[in-house]
């Protein structure tokens, strides 16, 4: 394990912060859509947080992600503050594209975070022309591409990935595998051993991991992106996790499911894994865990504090950035 | 003045423009060592080499897809989607990314890359690499869909596509790449979004765009021989769509024909039928006319090819039914 022996005990604690944060950030939200504050719909990360904590920890900034439906963390990580992710989520002209976006495709280039799509999937191909520039521009920046068990079933997981083994590109895959596509489990959808042995038809390895152990999934992602960044080409992560709750909070987490299989899995969550093993190492004192929780308890009361005051926007905000300010020499007549 | 060819004018487009921008690149099917299978970007790679333009895996989706992710990071990417009738597999990449991502991220981000495709039917190419596909695209906001007719449009026109800073479709009728046509030596742009008035005229507007402006061309001469005066407008494109220039047409000829090769049922002349109705039904003399292919998909043959694409005489019925009828 190179990469993990190599984490301060700031970055461990950091990491924890991150999953917790994003734990309590996910079942805050789901209070809220049940109280009805929320416009939009959460589909829960819960139990999938080691995924993007353990694969945005110490990207870089110019790095670019591209988080899933079910990527929150990946927004945590990045930089993305709780208070613009709640205000998306109230549909507040403090959200994502000023209330235009749900939180779910929140874009900041400057941050490194490329703007998802509601096709999930479909924005596989998006993340690979990123890589592209990357290379053709010879930065040796990466873009880290989340995308689920279902997604990786449309014909854009194949040509994405096929098109960055071609020509080398500096990207990962990282395939968050909860078992379910939105209602159907994987048995019902996929016919194959794995998704890691995919990769091999494209020319670059495919590794099945435990995504619920947030260091395996950053001793993965730090190894294939040191691999992209020296020009050796795209690697598929298959992270093996699940959804501790319904496809969305409009569902059930027990809809067609057995609530012994959620509890099965409730035992390898990923927050208690990082929390035993960091009081194991003394890293984690008694003291810190409520401190922790209690800093995260108050961000988020902070974010939704700042939404439910921040304004909505206004009718005319409709009609704004359809196009991008062009030259009146180049395009006339744009109207809306 | 020279006269090159539709083809070497795109070409020459390409050329300028990636010499004067190095974040302009090609990437599409057989573009780079083939030259494209219409040999537009014969000779690119010659010049560029293989970082500025080159050839992909058979990948629509990949293709467009990529050229979006390129956009965002600051590159400039013309796709060659070799076939418009193969933007079915790009659809999601052209609809639900390029066109909306300056909406979705609040104007943070835009998708400057074009997206070049041969259109249009011609004999022996059958359903799949024939059909006229302006109007799938032109109910999306956030595109820009142009549709050059001539050398010298097809030159200024995409150099403008490459330069604006939001997608651009552009739309290159297969039939005419060997029609040449007056280009100026030097630089120049073709302001996207302004109709040409092609032939002035005062007693009826035809409308077209690609390669039907040519047919209108040509039934407006067989018109004038009639005392007909017909004014012709090449559209150049359908979004933005020039209704200024339409309109003062429609009021001073008080008679439209719109032509298009795509079926005339929820083709895009409908969309220009309702604008004249909305805004000039005043002046109008008799009822609107369309010209455009039926409801069939383009065939294979040449002689049921032939039946499919609107002629010159379509436009002189269309038009001499304007002239013999009044609004009631």
């Amino acid at each position: 394990m190179g990469y993990s022996d190599q984490l301060t005990e700031k970055d461990l604690i950091q990491m924890y912060r991150w999953l917790v944060l994003i734990r309590a950030f996910e079942d805050r939200v789901g209070e809220l859509w049940t109280k009805g504050s929320l416009m939009e719909s959460p589909h829960g990360s819960q139990g999938q947080e080691a995924i993007a904590v353990g694969a945005c920890y110490g990207l870089r900034q110019q790095d670019q992600v591209l988080p899933s439906l079910r990527t929150r963390g990946a927004f945590f990580v990045k930089g993305i503050s709780a208070r613009v992710q709640m205000a998306g989520m109230y549909a507040k002209a403090t959200g994502a594209a000023r209330g235009k976006a749900t939180a779910h495709h929140i874009g900041d280039p400057q941050r490194g975070v490329l703007l998802g799509s509601g096709v999930v999937g479909a924005s596989i191909t998006v993340a690979v022309g990123a890589a592209l520039a990357f290379k053709l521009q010879r930065k040796d920046n990466i873009v880290v591409d989340f995308f689920g068990d279902g997604a990786a079933q449309r014909g854009d997981f194949h040509e994405g990935l096929n098109f960055a083994g071609v020509f080398k590109l500096p990207v990962v895959f990282v395939l968050e595998n909860n078992q379910y596509a939105e209602l159907t489990p994987l048995a019902k959808h996929f016919a194959g051993p794995d998704f890691a042995c995919r990769a091999q038809g494209y020319g670059f390895s495919g590794i099945r991991l435990d995504g619920n152990d947030v260091f395996a999934v950053y001793e993965a992602v730090q190894t294939a992106a040191a691999r992209a960044r020296a020009g050796e080409g795209p690697t598929l992560l298959e992270c093996v996790t699940y959804r501790l709750r319904g496809h969305s909070e409009s569902h059930p987490p027990t809809e067609l499911r057995d609530i012994a299989e959620i509890e099965q899995w409730r035992a390898k969550d990923p927050i208690p894994r990082m929390r035993a093993h960091l009081t194991q190492r003394g890293i984690l004192t008694d003291d810190l865990v409520p401190k922790i929780d209690a800093e995260v308890e108050a961000e988020i009361d902070d974010a939704v504090k700042y939404a439910e005051e921040s304004p909505s926007p206004p009718p005319e905000e409709l009609y704004k950035d359809v196009y991008a300010p062009e030259s009146p020499e180049l395009v006339v007549g744009r109207r809306s | 003045m020279r006269e090159i060819t539709y083809r070497e004018a795109i070409r020459e487009a390409l050329r300028e423009e990636m010499r004067r921008d190095d974040r302009v690149f090609i990437l599409g099917e057989d573009v780079a060592v083939p030259g494209g299978i219409f040999k537009v970007t014969q000779g690119l790679l010659a010049e560029f080499g293989p970082e500025r333009i080159f050839d992909t895996p058979l990948s629509e989706s990949a293709i467009v897809g990529a050229a979006v992710g390129a956009s965002l990071m600051g590159m400039r990417p013309v796709a060659e989607v070799m076939f418009a009738d193969f933007t079915t597999i790009a659809m999601d990449a052209i609809v639900n990314h390029a066109a909306k991502i300056h909406y979705m991220s609040g104007g943070e981000v835009s998708a400057p890359l074009v997206v070049r495709m041969a259109y249009g039917a011609g004999p022996k190419w059958g359903s799949h690499h024939t059909q006229s596909v302006e109007s799938w695209l032109a109910n999306v906001p956030g595109l820009t869909i142009v549709m050059p007719s001539t050398s010298y449009d097809a030159k200024g026109l995409l150099k403008a596509a490459i330069r604006t800073p939001n997608p651009v479709v552009f739309l290159e009728h297969k039939l005419l790449y060997n029609k040449k046509g007056e280009v100026p030596e030097g630089e120049y742009i073709v302001l996207i979004g302004k109709a040409d008035i092609k032939r002035p005229g005062d007693g009826v507007t035809i409308v077209a765009s690609g390669m039907m402006v040519d047919r209108a061309l040509g039934a407006a001469r067989t018109l004038a021989q009639e005392g007909v005066s017909a004014e012709v407008i090449d559209l150049r494109s359908v979004q933005p769509l020039d209704e200024e220039t339409i309109l003062a047409s429609v009021e001073k000829t008080g008679r439209i024909v719109i032509v298009h090769e795509a079926p005339v049922r929820g083709g895009f002349g409908g969309e220009i039928a309702a604008v004249v109705a909305s805004k000039a039904l005043g002046f109008l003399d008799a009822p609107i006319q369309r010209v455009g292919g039926p409801w069939t998909p383009v065939p294979f043959g040449p002689i049921l090819v032939d039946a499919y694409v609107p002629k010159e005489a379509d436009i002189i019925q269309a038009v001499r039914t304007t002239q013999g009828a009044a609004v009631a």
